[in-house]
């Protein structure tokens, strides 16, 4: 018989952090890249069971579904329970533009009082609660690479990166949260 | 740090989020086919390259991904204003004045020398 291919996961038993600011590798999710332009924003809303959100830096959450505003016409859904959201999304009927991107994407969870101070290590972005309150999000930079960042919690940030970049951003992120203190 | 106004996300973000991507308001000839090569070269290379107020398009590239256009002093690296893409010009006599006079140059300061 055969030997079947094993899937290893990116971070796989990556575990890191600090007393301030502990990294975990999020659950696998389902994650498409949506775009589409306004008139079709309350079909797809209807479809995914969240209002998209359509101001910037604002995200909508409901049962581990996540609608995160990336730009004008441009969202990252993310379904944490693994929910087919192509399927959901193509059911709409409305003009729009979905990528899969489950697997492109791989997600590092930093929670802690020093968490905004760790993602400052390496983002330029004001992550203070005034500026970045809880359930906002942001594409920005962490160094080098691209990340899409959101806030779940006052001290819990989920980092959404590319799974090619995940080394690097787990490493740095370890660093700088060594550097937010125990 | 440079923070740049991005008009889409209607806040100031770090210029490590953005890319400059070349002059704006450059209209595509309709007649692409008729033109000469001079006329062809004279539209896609060359450029002005001003000291002082330009007009140039950006683009929020990690951040909400969209192109805008600005308004940037190249001497003193100020951006006078920036508006989302398709926009005219914006009416330069409303914007702050270019902070050309603060700026020191070799020929403000040397060339009169006696």
């Amino acid at each position: 018989m055969a030997d079947l291919a094993t899937r290893t996961l990116p971070l796989s038993g990556f575990h890191g952090g600090s007393g301030a600011a502990a990294l975990s590798v999020a659950s696998p999710a389902t994650r498409i890249s949506l775009r589409a332009k306004p008139d079709a924003v309350a079909a797809l809303s209807g479809v995914l069971g969240l209002l998209l959100p359509t101001k910037a830096k604002t995200s909508a959450s409901s049962n581990g579904r996540h609608a995160l505003w990336l730009g004008p016409d441009e969202w990252l859904i993310i379904d944490e329970n693994g929910a087919d959201l192509m399927a959901a999304v193509a059911s709409s009927n409305v003009l729009h533009s979905a990528t899969d991107v489950s697997h492109r994407n791989t997600a590092i969870i930093v929670k802690g009082r020093g968490a905004a101070v760790a993602i400052n290590g390496g983002c330029p972005q004001d992550l203070s609660l005034a500026a970045f309150p809880v359930g906002a999000c942001s594409r920005t930079v962490l160094a080098k690479a691209e990340i899409v960042l959101l806030r779940t919690a006052e001290d819990t940030f989920r980092v959404e990166c590319w799974r090619s970049f995940s080394p690097y951003v787990s490493t740095l992120l370890a660093e700088a949260a060594e550097d937010a203190g125990n | 740090m440079l923070l740049i106004y991005c008009p889409y996300c209607e806040e100031e973000r770090s210029e490590l989020e953005f890319r400059q991507a070349g002059d704006a308001h450059i209209a595509r000839p309709t007649n692409m086919t008729e033109m000469t090569d001079e006329e062809f070269e004279a539209f896609f290379f060359l450029r002005d390259n001003v000291k002082g107020l330009t007009f140039e398009r950006w683009r929020h590239l990690n951040g909400c991904g969209r192109f805008f256009n600005a308004a940037r002093d190249t001497v003193s690296d100020k951006f006078l204003t920036t508006y989302k893409a398709g926009l005219p010009r914006p009416d330069l006599s409303t914007l702050r004045p270019a902070t050309e006079a603060t700026v020191e140059t070799y020929e403000a300061t040397e060339s009169n020398a006696k």
